[in-house]
């Protein structure tokens, strides 16, 4: 809503919600580390933390799971419809809460799902929305959300405002918060309130005919602790099956910059980057890869990094906790040998 | 089948840096492109108008030299080109610049199919492409990796964190494209010739009837209030010697980090 033309409306909007994105019935990792962010905002604000629930009539099971992480109170939104994530339904049912509950502020997880949805639902509920942040905090005068994010390709960071539209909307880039469970979490019916969306026809037309799984993904970037990244340095494909073998041993995911993904190396949902993931695992260890800022970007959030490159000067090890100059072939397959060793 | 294409004139990011003493955008000498994304657009309607006949209509907003973007598609071999430029569009965030383009795409009359890259390289928000299906009331799938054309209806394949989702989707509609889609093809000396030669169409802000409320800063909700260099990591240690000591060295470190 835009608040020029309703100056008297900013006080009924209150409180601060997490999109609790659930897939297969299962609450996403972001949702739960936003609800712990969202938290911290309150306190300044002095406000309340809302997690708002979408689903079919299961997904009630997963209500407890909110409180632990700290919602004050869930809207539980459910309909046959919206058992699984599609554009039309989430934006109306969102929407619709969004306009009867009036929030101050939204935070959207900034996976594929989020900023499809978050996007669409900015212009129906005309508010401010800023994509994929990794910092927040309210200004201290105006009471309003400060929305940090890279822009140009990570080249620079810009601090944003949506000072006259309410609710300020979010996406939020996964993992730059950590999820913790609450002191004193809530719980209850009385903290519960349910809400049953009007799905219209028009909202189905779109159909989702299967899913293509990616059978060269065995872990989850986005979920991984560990991740294993090669680049263009690995000298050949079939290297790639150096690269799975130490990712294998650590139990971890395989990432791939740009060029190798471009170059047909390796599948696109293992790219590591700008135009691909945004990953920031406890480990990464880069193999390979020259350190390009869009790929830079996507990972240079992770806790600690490793860079193994031929080039001394390539700009990965800038970014990186150890650097060893050397050959991925002999290193990379040594690094996995040892790590066998030590485990016995 | 009518096909209208959103592009978008970027900086190429590699080389847009800020001064650290001001705080600003350095923009001198940084050349402009088509939006990577939004020329893999523009491939994908010309092979689908190969395939099923109709024609492609390239539109962009933005200031004068926007121009250059719009042949650069002429000589791709598009049908016609239109630039959305008014001193009003200026300071537009994506809800301002969804609102326009959409408003264009209105004036301009009957599409199939609305095709936009899935984010700009500048601004990486991929919210223009669903900004202008909602603003249209139309129907949309971002991230395609594949789109074939069935009658009055596609088969999208989009591209999602660790699988593929095959989606069929009815027309009108808006289509958002990734990169992986498709290789754009290199202009022709033909199109290089009529995109010399053509007079690009200019639409103001009147032309479309646009609301003044809704565009530029005016229109727009969010404000940068502040812009900075990031943060730079660094102080990390090079491990040296031969691969066999370095490779101990760095599991020393891990085991201290309890990583391994």
């Amino acid at each position: 809503m835009d608040l020029r033309k309703n100056p008297t409306e900013a006080q009924n909007f209150k409180g601060i919600w997490v999109f609790a994105e659930q897939r297969e019935g299962e609450l996403q990792n972001v949702g739960l580390e936003l609800l712990t962010e969202a938290q911290k905002l309150a306190e300044d604000l002095k406000c309340e933390v809302a997690a708002v629930l979408c689903g079919d009539e299961s997904i009630e099971k997963k209500v407890p799971e909110l409180f632990e992480y700290g919602a004050d109170k869930v809207y539980l939104v459910t309909h046959k419809e919206l058992k699984d994530y599609r554009t039309a339904t989430y934006t109306r049912a969102l929407s619709d809460l969004l306009n009867k509950y009036k929030p101050e502020i939204i935070l959207v997880g900034a996976s594929t799902l989020g900023r499809d949805l978050a996007a669409r639902m900015a212009i129906r509920t005309n508010c401010g929305l800023t994509a994929d942040c990794t910092a927040l905090s309210i200004d201290p005068d105006k009471k309003i959300l400060r929305q940090t994010r890279p822009a140009f390709g990570g080249n620079i960071m810009a601090t944003i405002i949506s000072p006259n539209h309410r609710p300020q909307m979010a996406t939020v880039r996964p993992k730059v918060f950590k999820k913790s469970k609450a002191k004193n979490p809530k719980s209850g019916q009385e903290n519960i309130i349910r809400f049953s969306p009007v799905i219209n026809p028009e909202d189905l037309i779109v159909k989702v005919i299967s899913i293509i799984k990616d059978e060269s993904v065995k872990v989850n970037l986005h979920d991984a602790e560990i991740i294993v990244s090669g680049g263009r340095g690995i000298g050949d494909p079939k290297n790639f099956a150096m690269i799975e073998e130490l990712a294998g041993v650590l139990g971890g995911a395989v990432g791939a910059s740009r060029a190798t993904v471009d170059a047909g190396w390796i599948s696109a949902h293992h790219q590591v980057g700008q135009t691909g993931k945004t990953v920031a695992p406890k480990l990464y260890i880069a193999c390979g890869i020259a350190g390009k800022i869009q790929h830079l970007v996507g990972m240079q959030g992770s806790d600690t990094i490793i860079a193994i490159n031929k080039d001394a000067d390539a700009p990965i090890f800038k970014v990186a906790t150890y650097g060893i100059v050397g050959d991925c072939l002999e290193v990379v397959p040594l690094l996995t040998k040892k790590i066998k060793e030590l485990r016995g | 089948m009518e096909i209208v294409v959103c592009i978008k004139q970027v900086p190429d990011t590699t080389e847009v840096r800020i001064n650290p003493e001001t705080n600003t955008l350095i923009r001198e000498g940084v050349p402009s492109i088509i939006n990577p994304m939004d020329e893999n657009a523009v491939e994908e309607a010309l092979r689908l108008k190969d395939k099923h006949g109709g024609k492609v209509t390239v539109i962009t907003m933005g200031p004068p030299q926007a121009i250059d973007a719009l042949k650069q598609t002429v000589a791709m071999g598009v049908d016609e080109v239109f630039l959305i430029s008014d001193r009003a569009f200026a300071g537009s965030d994506t809800w301002a610049t969804s609102y326009t383009l959409a408003q264009a795409i209105k004036k301009l009359g009957k599409f199939d199919l609305i095709l936009c890259g899935k984010q700009a390289i500048d601004g990486d928000t991929a919210q223009v492409g669903p900004g202008i299906a909602e603003w249209l009331n139309l129907p949309q799938v971002t991230f395609a990796v594949k789109i074939e054309v069935e009658g009055q209806s596609a088969k999208v394949e989009r591209m999602l964190e660790e699988s593929n989702e095959v989606n069929e989707i009815p027309f009108p509609c808006v289509i958002t494209v990734v990169k992986q889609i498709n290789e754009p093809r290199v202009p022709s000396l033909k199109g290089l010739m009529r995109a010399k030669k053509l007079e690009v169409k200019t639409l103001s802000a009147a032309d479309i009837e646009a609301n003044l409320d809704f565009t530029g800063l005016k229109g727009s909700p969010t404000r940068v209030v502040k812009i900075f260099a990031p943060p730079q990591k660094g102080g990390g240690e090079m491990l040296l010697g031969t691969a066999d000591e370095t490779v101990n060295a760095l599991l020393a470190r891990l085991q201290e980090r309890k990583l391994v």
